[in-house]
């Protein structure tokens, strides 16, 4: 069945970035979702291989799968592979001539490129490698400046950098289609953003996430703990409109202390508002507000398409909410109401949680979904510590390793019932575990 | 502060059951240009409470010729979707407060950001 296929429907491959491993599938699944594809791999297929080969779609898919993934740098038209220069040959000459041929034409210009993963060919071995390839009928002229067609031969010399093979344990052959949007992640880089903070989020995590919830053009996307707003920004270059709320005033209004070491106080026009306009995409910005995200300020009803957020854990950013332990003062009669702080207190990692998945199944459409980090003390974590909904469902679960005690998971999930009158998120496992988050990591500072 | 953004927000003041929409009692009001996406006005009318929307247009003196209900062809209907655009997004306060219908607690706007916090005994 599988043999039957990939002869007759065409097969592409992806070429994937080899960072962010444990992100680059559920993005691509996420991708193809969005077009209602099903996410169906070739026989043989690893989790951590930078290749991978995809059926049953067309090339507009793949355009539109590239046209937003940061984890995939190209896309080919597979026209043949094989563990051996003999497999390759034999299955690039079974590929159909007709749907080569458009390609080869005499008047059309073209080049070969030569890519190998792990392993650094010399020049002359990579010109081998092309003449090796003259069985194809290529009657074109070849430009390398600017070609026509690009053509690439893919080798795969295995993930061991200790451990180079002599041989590729796997070759490829396509006509490349397109490449993926790595440049956002330097084009985007907070390095060179107008407004940030100290836990403002790194570019290519942040596209990673609007892709893994699945940000579309025209939605409408909030985030309740929105800091300086760099999840914001890569929903809006995905054509969203946002919004966002946070409890500190001076973040929201851009003043306060500068995150910038050669910079003391923050400038006049540094805010989410100015970020956006630095990168076009002002018209899609709604509003931000100051609110305390453990008490919703929304009326009830299915107003967002994605809730998409990195709530503060107490280690860089501390965890309030507005309220108090000590017996409330009544104000002074004379009180004016503008002058008074409101106290915050902290807020309880686990409770954080829970209010954020009862606030996403009330506030998020159907088969809309809520990506957020979880912080984990690695040595204790076990799948059951990942908050559950009965109205919303896990997509997926991806690591961020950053010691070997501690990482945090992005955590992917989908609408997929709406909420009777009172559901709350349950999780027995989840308060003892976060608060030992609190307590074994990061002991002095989550809690001074 | 947008009107879209306005009629989306309910107070969450305690004890207070009958809390949208908020008045808008405004100081200063702009109006920017913002590019007219009709698509994203199409999906956003369906989740917009009209009656709310005509209130804080009126209040703010910018309802011009906004009809009193929503068209039935809204989606092919441009002339419609550019005025319910001008309401939702181009509209803005700048200054003034948002108030509870109910409970009568205040929210202050500064410079186009409402400050939604309650002080720890009314929450």
């Amino acid at each position: 069945m599988a043999l039957q296929c990939s002869r007759t429907c065409r097969q592409y491959l992806l070429h994937l970035a080899h960072d962010n491993i444990d992100f680059r599938l559920p993005e691509i699944k996420a991708l193809l979702s969005i077009q209602g594809k099903p996410f169906d791999p070739s026989e043989n297929f690893k989790e951590k291989s930078p290749f991978l080969r995809l059926n049953g779609l067309s090339e507009d898919n793949i355009r539109n799968i590239m046209g937003r993934t940061v984890c995939a740098k190209s896309a080919f038209e597979l026209w043949g592979h094989g563990k051996t220069t003999d497999e390759l040959k034999s299955s690039l000459l079974k590929y159909p001539s007709e749907r080569m041929l458009p390609f080869l034409q005499e008047e059309s210009t073209y080049k070969i490129n030569v890519y190998t993963f792990n392993k650094t060919l010399v020049f002359q071995d990579r010109i081998k490698k092309i003449d090796a390839l003259n069985f194809l009928p290529f009657k074109g002229k070849v430009n390398l400046k600017d070609p026509d067609h690009i053509f690439c031969l893919l080798e795969d010399y295995g993930t061991d950098p200790n451990n180079i093979p002599e041989e590729p344990f796997y070759r490829y052959f396509g006509r490349w289609i397109a490449d993926g949007q790595r440049d956002l992640i330097r084009s985007h880089s907070v390095k060179k953003r107008h407004f940030i903070g100290n836990t403002s989020m790194d570019a290519g995590l942040s596209f990673i996430m609007a892709n893994h919830a699945r940000v579309k053009e025209h939605d409408l996307v909030y985030d309740p703990f929105v800091g300086t707003g760099s999840l914001l920004v890569a929903c809006c270059q995905f054509g969203a409109y946002v919004c966002g709320t946070d409890i500190d005033y001076n973040t929201i209004h851009g003043a306060g202390k500068s995150s910038r070491t050669n910079q003391k106080w923050r400038g006049p026009d540094e805010n989410i508002r100015a970020n956006l306009r630095q990168y076009g995409t002002e018209r899609q910005y709604v509003d931000v507000l100051i609110s305390d995200a453990s008490k919703s300020i929304w009326r009830r009803e299915a107003l967002f398409d994605a809730i998409i957020t990195d709530p503060p854990y107490g280690i860089r950013e501390s965890t309030r909410r507005t309220g108090s332990h000590k017996d409330i003062i009544k104000p002074p009669e004379d009180f004016c109401g503008e002058s008074h702080v409101p106290v915050s207190m902290e807020y309880r990692l686990s409770d954080i949680f829970s209010d954020l998945l009862n606030f996403a199944a009330h506030h998020l459409v159907m088969g809309g979904r809520l990506v957020y980090w979880l912080p984990i003390y690695r040595p204790e974590y076990c799948e059951e510590m990942i908050p559950l909904h009965p109205c919303l469902s896990l997509i997926s679960n991806c690591e961020q390793v950053f010691s070997t005690h501690t990482s945090r998971r992005l955590i992917t999930m989908e609408k997929t019932k709406e909420p009777a009158v009172c559901v709350c998120a349950l999780n027995v496992f989840l308060c003892v575990c976060l608060s030992s988050v609190c307590v074994c990591v990061f002991p002095c500072s989550a809690h001074v | 502060m947008k009107l879209l953004t306005h009629n989306m927000l309910t107070s969450h003041v305690k004890g207070v059951t009958k809390g949208y929409p908020l008045l808008i009692k405004a100081t200063e009001v702009k109006v920017n240009e913002v590019d007219f996406n009709p698509q994203f006005i199409s999906r956003m009318i369906p989740k917009i409470e009209w009656s709310a929307l005509i209130q804080a247009a009126e209040g703010l003196g910018h309802l011009q010729d906004l009809p009193s209900a929503v068209a039935p062809d809204f989606e092919s209907n441009e002339d419609f979707l550019r005025k319910v655009h001008r309401a939702l997004l181009e509209v803005e306060v700048i200054e003034g407060c948002l108030q509870c219908p109910e409970s009568g607690r205040e929210f202050p706007i500064s410079r186009g950001i409402p400050n939604m916090l309650l002080n720890e005994d009314e929450s």
